[in-house]
């Protein structure tokens, strides 16, 4: 009963945040910010992993291809398809919601808890509109910085493949150009502008109704990365169903 | 003016607020007092409109809050000021980006004309060197300034207050009443302070709601408090700080004045 009540809360705060709309230059302003904290400031972590999980996925693939029937080439094309398909837009995903949603859960839950919230709201501001619009703005350019972790995959698989010994660089490129389907590219970005949402609002939604003191702000941080990956992973199945099923 | 009537207010099986009427006149420090839990910070969000009570009525000048248009509700919240508990400033934002912040909001004033604004409160609430510090560079006492500077540079029809001088030595908690005092009477405000503290009563309390329980006990002004037989108002009075041992000096003052109170109406 109460997840239901929750998931009710939820839609309701979705609907607040697009009413009342606070003034574009203010706005601007705050998107501006959210992208230096959201996105830029998540570009570095997301390019380590990348390049690191990439090298992984094709020092494993190589070492389980045992066979000599098996194509060299393989590597490359394994190493693609993980990135682009799950790699990139999902397990990066999962990285946001500990990164990204732990700091929305945590700065918008001190501000509810040292009232800052009701003095938005005193003054008449949409204070949901004011704190989760510019940060679902500044998601939206989500889709660029999983482009990058996507190539920083690829390439991190290359360096890993060729320097370790495991693939040439021309099977590893060949493998990468084999059987490219477009709309793989377009199915993953699709699924991270979801993900994009879903990261903006669940943790803003932990954040906004929590009560408590600053303990209470650590706990809902928790409950809000649990939650955010929780439904990362939901949709994803989803979304995996609908577009390649 | 604001005019409570009859109002209700429950969270669950809680009853905080049972019937509460009371009259807050402009131009006043209106006071309400009462032991935590007594339902004050409850009857004050109801007052901001941040609580919707579940029975009775809350008029601003005459205009029923229930009975307005979402736009007039909205205007009616640029109306208000308030200074909370921790003052609530936003801290990403210099104090001066604090004090701005409603009339960015708000307002269509050019940089300049809200600069001037900005300089003008930051200076009525003795605040001069303070423009580019931000919440956490200054002290307790200078925030609940800039809370009030930010609660007064709209105009406001009416202030609310939340325990405006907790957390306060005596001597701050003092210069803050005064100047919560001066403001309301130089530009004709109605305000409404949430206080337990009595050296407050004594300083500022020129109309006092005494709540218990969830309903209003008693009704005056900070003379008539002393000379008063209600049990629960003189139990509450006589059991402050101000009237303990050792109490601060700068609470001297105040003690005599209500002991001499008390005798005047005894005699």
């Amino acid at each position: 009963m109460n997840y239901l009540a929750s998931i009710g809360a939820y839609a309701i705060m979705v609907r607040e945040v697009f009413k009342k709309p606070t003034k574009w230059r203010i706005m601007r302003a705050l998107i501006l910010k959210e992208i230096d904290e959201l996105i830029y400031g998540s570009l570095g972590i997301l390019i380590f992993i990348s390049f690191f999980i990439g090298g992984v996925v094709a020092i494993q693939t190589a070492l389980n291809i045992t066979s000599e029937l098996i194509p060299k080439y393989l590597v490359g094309f394994a190493t693609r398809q993980s990135i682009i398909l799950e790699f990139a837009p999902t397990f990066c995903s999962i990285i946001m919601a500990g990164k990204v949603g732990s700091y929305i859960t945590s700065s918008i839950g001190t501000m509810r808890v040292t009232e800052q919230i009701d003095a938005l709201e005193v003054m008449g501001v949409n204070a949901l509109n004011y704190l989760v619009f510019p940060k679902i703005i500044a998601l939206l350019l989500y889709p660029f910085i999983i482009a990058i972790a996507m190539y920083v995959g690829i390439f991190g698989g290359w360096f890993a493949g060729v320097f370790g010994g495991f693939s040439t660089s021309a099977d590893f490129v060949t493998g990468v150009q084999l059987d490219f389907i477009p709309f793989h590219i377009t199915y993953a970005f699709i699924k991270t502008l979801v993900f994009a949402f879903i990261l903006a609002t669940i943790p803003s939604f932990h954040g906004f109704y929590m009560k408590g003191g600053a303990l209470e702000v650590g706990k809902a941080s928790t409950t809000s990365f649990v939650w955010t990956s929780v439904v990362i992973i939901i949709i994803n199945y989803v979304l995996t169903q609908l577009m390649l099923g | 003016m604001i005019e409570v009537k009859d109002i209700y207010k429950s969270f669950g099986d809680a009853h905080v607020l049972k019937g509460v009427s009371a009259t807050f006149e402009k131009g006043k420090t209106n006071l309400i007092i009462g032991q935590s839990g007594s339902g004050k910070t409850v009857f004050l969000k109801c007052l901001l409109g941040l609580f919707t009570p579940e029975e009775g009525t809350i008029a601003y000048d005459g205009k029923i809050y229930d009975e307005l248009s979402g736009d007039e509700k909205r205007n009616l919240r640029q109306e208000m000021g308030m200074v909370f508990q921790g003052s609530a400033l936003f801290d990403s934002m210099t104090v001066e980006g604090n004090v701005m912040f409603p009339m960015e909001m708000f307002t269509k004033q050019s940089r300049p004309e809200m600069q001037d604004r900005v300089d003008f409160v930051l200076r009525r609430v003795n605040l001069v060197d303070a423009h580019h510090k931000f919440p956490s560079e200054i002290s307790g006492g200078m925030q609940k300034r800039v809370a009030i500077a930010r609660a007064i540079v709209m105009n406001p029809k009416y202030l609310f207050c939340d325990e405006p001088n907790s957390g306060l030595d005596p001597k701050t908690a003092i210069l803050i009443d005064n100047l919560i005092q001066e403001i309301t009477e130089e530009y004709d405000i109605t305000t409404v302070i949430n206080t337990h503290d009595m050296n407050s009563v004594m300083e500022i309390g020129k109309k006092i709601v005494f709540l218990k329980n969830g309903l209003k006990e008693w009704e005056g002004t900070n003379k008539e408090i002393f000379k008063t037989d209600n049990k629960a108002v003189t139990d509450f009075v006589y059991s402050s700080e101000l009237f303990k041992k050792g109490s601060p000096d700068v609470y001297r003052g105040k003690e005599l004045e209500a002991r001499s109170l008390k005798n005047e109406k005894s005699s």
